[in-house]
């Protein structure tokens, strides 16, 4: 029946895109050449099925119609031989030795490869949502403030270079691995980041990045289970993503973390999280992730009323600095600090951060806002509040900065 | 796969080679070099004169230009090159990351160009 192959094609596209797409590219050194010859291989797959039936191990057939494919391609290319020979080898051992098993999980060596240094910067966290999850150009182009088209054309670079330069499909070497897994962290903190950005929902494109990128960050969690960053990732953005939804009210009004309404969080998110903090903490070597989770932890168990020394996540965060020293945990601590050291210390550190890098950083302009206001000094408050909500990008913030610039005072001149 | 080792350094790098501190610059560059004949990766190479030596040729029409001085006055200069075959990308830039002017300039790392099939 044409509509059940059509189903479990679909199925096996999506359970295993990213799986077949690592096994093929990793052994062809190419994603483009990998990417098409699987789409060839799906396509025969809704060509055949029905006629002859699905096969007892669909994706042991993908695999096979792949490497034909590849194969073919290669001897029009006319690659040098040697390379053509080690890819049919290395692909005929793959399916020898795992016709019965599962499949080896190669996507890791999928994502180093898409997160390569050698890759410009900002493409990397796109190649990995597109070759690891196995997500569509046009729904990821949105969250990259661009359109499909343009992705495409830089994805395609990318691609290009990976096989031009002969970029590995490998887990980095021991010495290097801390720094490039890094970057696949990095990517994935930096997707979730811009799903988180667009909580208004004003690009319907980007919704959904958020669970991707969870999805990557439990990828990278069993995919690596002796390190500890990775973990510290997907507790922090579990702790994150467990109050999504308390981040607006019923009206769509935004809600700082102080507001909250505690009963819309995902309490056993933020139960997992914790869990997961305390495996990082197994092997002891620290790092930035476990840190900014830490401190997340630490701010959702004060609203839940547990008890948490200000002085405590100062701590946390002059650990995170040591390791990381970026403006956004800076303007963290300086919040902390003024629990600790009161408004006046806060706001001689806020003085203290370099005028230039803060010019246009909302955080900074909204902390100092939120410190003027509780000094007392509702003209510079007001000033502050405006000045933070006109480099805000997310309607509610705005309206809530704009409404608090009102509640200050006038603006002086 | 082979790539080509390009080793770039600053001003004050190629200065190196003639002030006082000339024997540490070529103990260091002699080691590094002795490490890669050493572990069999080397297709060739050789270092280059410093770039005040060099000369450029146009040809624009029939006028040939020639100009003073390296192709491109930019603050790094070709210092020398490498062919080196190895496995794949990481392989070169670890090579890359030994060479002594990796810290005052810096390594370009390129595939050689397999030549395109004949038809």
């Amino acid at each position: 029946m044409p509509d059940r192959t059509r189903l479990t094609v679909e199925q096996v596209a999506r359970a295993s895109y990213g799986r077949l797409l690592a096994l093929v590219a990793a052994r062809a050194r190419d994603v483009a050449a990998a990417e098409d010859a699987l789409s060839e291989a799906f396509a025969a797959a809704l060509a055949t099925w029905p006629a002859r039936g699905i096969p007892a191990q669909p994706e042991a057939w993908l695999l096979t119609v792949s490497r034909r494919q590849l194969i073919d391609v290669q001897r029009h290319r006319a690659v040098q031989d040697a390379a053509r020979a080690s890819f049919a080898v290395l692909f005929d051992e793959l399916l020898e030795t795992t016709s019965e098993a599962r499949f080896p999980d190669e996507r890791l060596r999928l994502l180093f490869a898409c997160a390569h240094p050698a890759l410009e910067r900002g493409i990397r966290t796109a190649l990995m949502l597109q070759c690891v999850l196995g997500l569509e150009v046009a729904r990821i182009a949105g969250a990259f403030l661009t359109t499909p088209a343009a992705l495409g054309q830089r994805l395609v670079r990318a691609k290009r270079k990976i096989r031009a330069a002969g970029i590995p499909f490998d887990v980095p070497a021991a010495d290097e691995l801390p720094v490039r897994l890094d970057d696949v962290l990095d990517g994935i903190y930096a997707a979730y980041g811009t799903g988180w950005d667009d909580a208004d929902g004003a690009d319907a494109r980007s919704a959904g990045l958020t669970a991707e990128a969870i999805e990557l960050a439990e990828a990278v969690v069993v995919l690596l289970p002796q390190a500890a960053e990775p973990r510290g990732l997907l507790a922090l953005l579990l702790f994150c993503d467990a109050r999504a939804v308390a981040r607006r009210d019923a009206a769509g009004a935004y809600v700082p973390l102080s507001r909250q309404d505690t009963r819309r969080w995902q309490l056993a998110q933020i139960a997992r999280a914790d869990a997961l903090l305390i495996e990082a903490a197994q092997p002891a070597t620290l790092g930035p992730f476990q840190l900014e989770a830490a401190i997340q932890s630490a701010h959702c168990h004060a609203r839940l009323g547990a008890t948490v020394p200000a002085s405590a996540v100062l701590t946390l965060y002059d650990g995170l600095l040591a390791l990381r020293p970026r403006l956004g945990a800076m303007l963290g601590r300086i919040s902390v600090l003024a629990e600790v050291a009161g408004n006046a210390a806060a706001l001689d550190a806020l003085a203290a951060l370099p005028a230039l890098r803060v010019a246009e950083y909302q955080p900074y302009w909204a902390l100092r806002a939120h410190l003027l206001e509780r000094a007392g000094e509702r003209a510079g408050a007001a000033t502050a509040y405006t000045r933070a909500a006109a480099l805000a990008t997310e309607r509610a913030v705005r309206e809530f900065l704009l409404a608090r610039a009102a509640h200050g005072g006038p603006e002086q001149a | 796969m082979q790539y080509m080792l390009m080793f770039y350094d600053s001003a004050d790098g190629f200065a190196c080679r003639t002030d006082e501190r000339a024997p540490a610059y070529f103990a260091g560059w002699n080691a590094y070099v002795q490490a890669l004949v050493q572990s069999g990766v080397v297709r060739g190479g050789n270092g280059l004169a410093s770039p005040d030596s060099a000369t450029v040729l146009r040809l624009r029409g029939t006028e040939r230009e020639i100009h003073d001085g390296p192709f491109a006055d930019t603050k790094e200069q070709l210092g020398g090159y490498f062919i080196v075959e190895v496995e794949h990308l990481d392989a070169a830039l670890a090579w890359a990351a030994r060479a002594p002017c990796a810290g005052t300039g810096g390594v370009e790392v390129r595939p050689v160009m397999n030549p395109p099939a004949q038809a």
